[in-house]
């Protein structure tokens, strides 16, 4: 018989229960496949009811983001072969309202993200005739790493301020902030500060450093905001000592 | 002010409660409560600073005795746990400087290396200087 893993899978049925229990499961233990393979062949061959999201199945789309043996992984990039002997434990994200099984409830961070206004903001959009809005590489290269981010919302599952305090605005939609603002394209930085430079914005932020480590895409959300603390610290100074910028 | 919006209070969705000893979990929140709790090491020196300030004022009778309360088992194993505080705390902070200061030189991002090094340098020089003067340099 082929070697099997066991998975405990946390199982929340709002209907027949009032809290998260754990099921076990037996999976083949296949050197190839990853946790949301193993939750592919439950749903698929033990129990269909079983709810979580998925997509891509490869690192790009960000819906299977859950706590594995305690640590915020996407479950399509964290191999079974890693956790031998065994057991596994999966959870949903951690510090999100559960709806059912694996599945959380991400209105907030929805709510969050688009309230940084993660888009390019113009002040003076030039006509069409004149062309593109043109970057060079070390342009881009300033904002790069930020835009790598797919909204798994790992770093909020690592950050135990956001578990602590639901208003913080959160490592993710900080580091996007940041990726408009570091746009050489962009002119909305001076909106956005209204929104970051708040204590649910970047003040929360004790510099856990935990987000950076979750991160499946290298965007170093941590460093976003220490470097944002740096830059909103030093617009408060100009505009104390020069009043008459700010009107 | 701060109200929990609507779509946070669905009656069937669940919610965990995050404990009071979350940093107890696990070692990387241990090591940042740790990172944060010493700098209460650091306002401890100052106090003992201060104290050996007002010793020094009050003439050679107190300062004696103020060397010899720093010569006590209690204040000695004080200070030697305040000191590995310290250094934890000095060596956490300057090795996370490199992720808030971003240098770019030619476009290239200076390496993390470069960043924290000139920190330690002038620890070590600092700490030189002052133990040169200590120790009878003059």
């Amino acid at each position: 018989m082929a070697e099997t893993i066991t998975l405990e899978v946390a199982r929340y049925r709002p209907e027949q229960e009032t809290q998260p229990t754990f099921e076990s499961f037996e999976v083949p233990l296949r050197k190839d496949w990853v946790v949301l393979d193993a939750l592919n062949h439950i749903k698929d061959r033990v129990d269909g009811s079983l709810s979580y999201r998925w997509s891509c199945r490869m690192g790009v789309c960000g819906s299977c983001g859950m706590m594995v043996n305690g640590e915020p992984k996407l479950t399509c990039a964290t191999f079974l072969s890693h956790y031998t002997p065994g057991p596994i434990r999966v959870e949903p994200l951690r510090y999100f309202p559960i709806v059912r099984d694996l599945v959380i409830e991400m209105t907030d961070f929805m709510v969050k993200l688009k309230s940084v206004k993660p888009w390019i903001v113009r002040e003076d959009e030039k006509p069409l005739s004149e062309g593109e809005y043109l970057q060079t590489p070390s342009e881009l290269d300033a904002y790069k790493q930020f835009s790598m981010c797919i909204n798994c919302m790992l770093c909020y599952a690592a950050c135990p301020v956001y578990g602590l305090d639901q208003h913080f605005i959160g490592p993710a939609a900080i580091a996007l902030a940041q990726r408009y603002n570091m746009d050489s394209r962009d002119q909305g930085s001076q909106l956005r500060m209204d929104i970051l430079s708040q204590h649910e914005g970047i003040w929360g932020c004790t510099f856990v450093g935990e987000c950076t480590e979750a991160c499946p895409k290298g965007v170093d959300p941590a460093g976003a905001i220490q470097q944002y603390k740096l830059t909103a610290t030093k617009e408060w100074f100009k505009n104390f000592l020069m009043p008459w910028r700010s009107e | 002010m701060n109200e929990t919006p609507a779509y946070e209070r669905h009656p069937r969705w669940y919610r965990t409660r995050v404990s009071t000893y979350w940093w107890t979990g696990q070692w990387s929140y241990f090591k940042f409560t740790l990172r944060e709790l010493t700098s209460l090491s650091v306002a401890y020196f100052v106090i003992i600073l201060l104290l050996q300030l007002r010793a020094l004022v009050r003439g050679p009778e107190a300062y004696a005795q103020f060397q010899a309360w720093l010569k006590t088992p209690l204040m000695i194993a004080l200070n030697a746990v305040g000191l590995f505080f310290v250094l934890f705390h000095t060596i956490t902070w300057f090795n996370l400087a490199p992720k808030a200061m971003v240098i770019r030189v030619r476009g290239k991002r200076v390496p993390n290396l470069l960043i924290a090094a000139p920190n330690y340098i002038a620890w070590l020089v600092i700490s030189a200087a002052v133990a040169w003067v200590l120790l009878g340099g003059r």
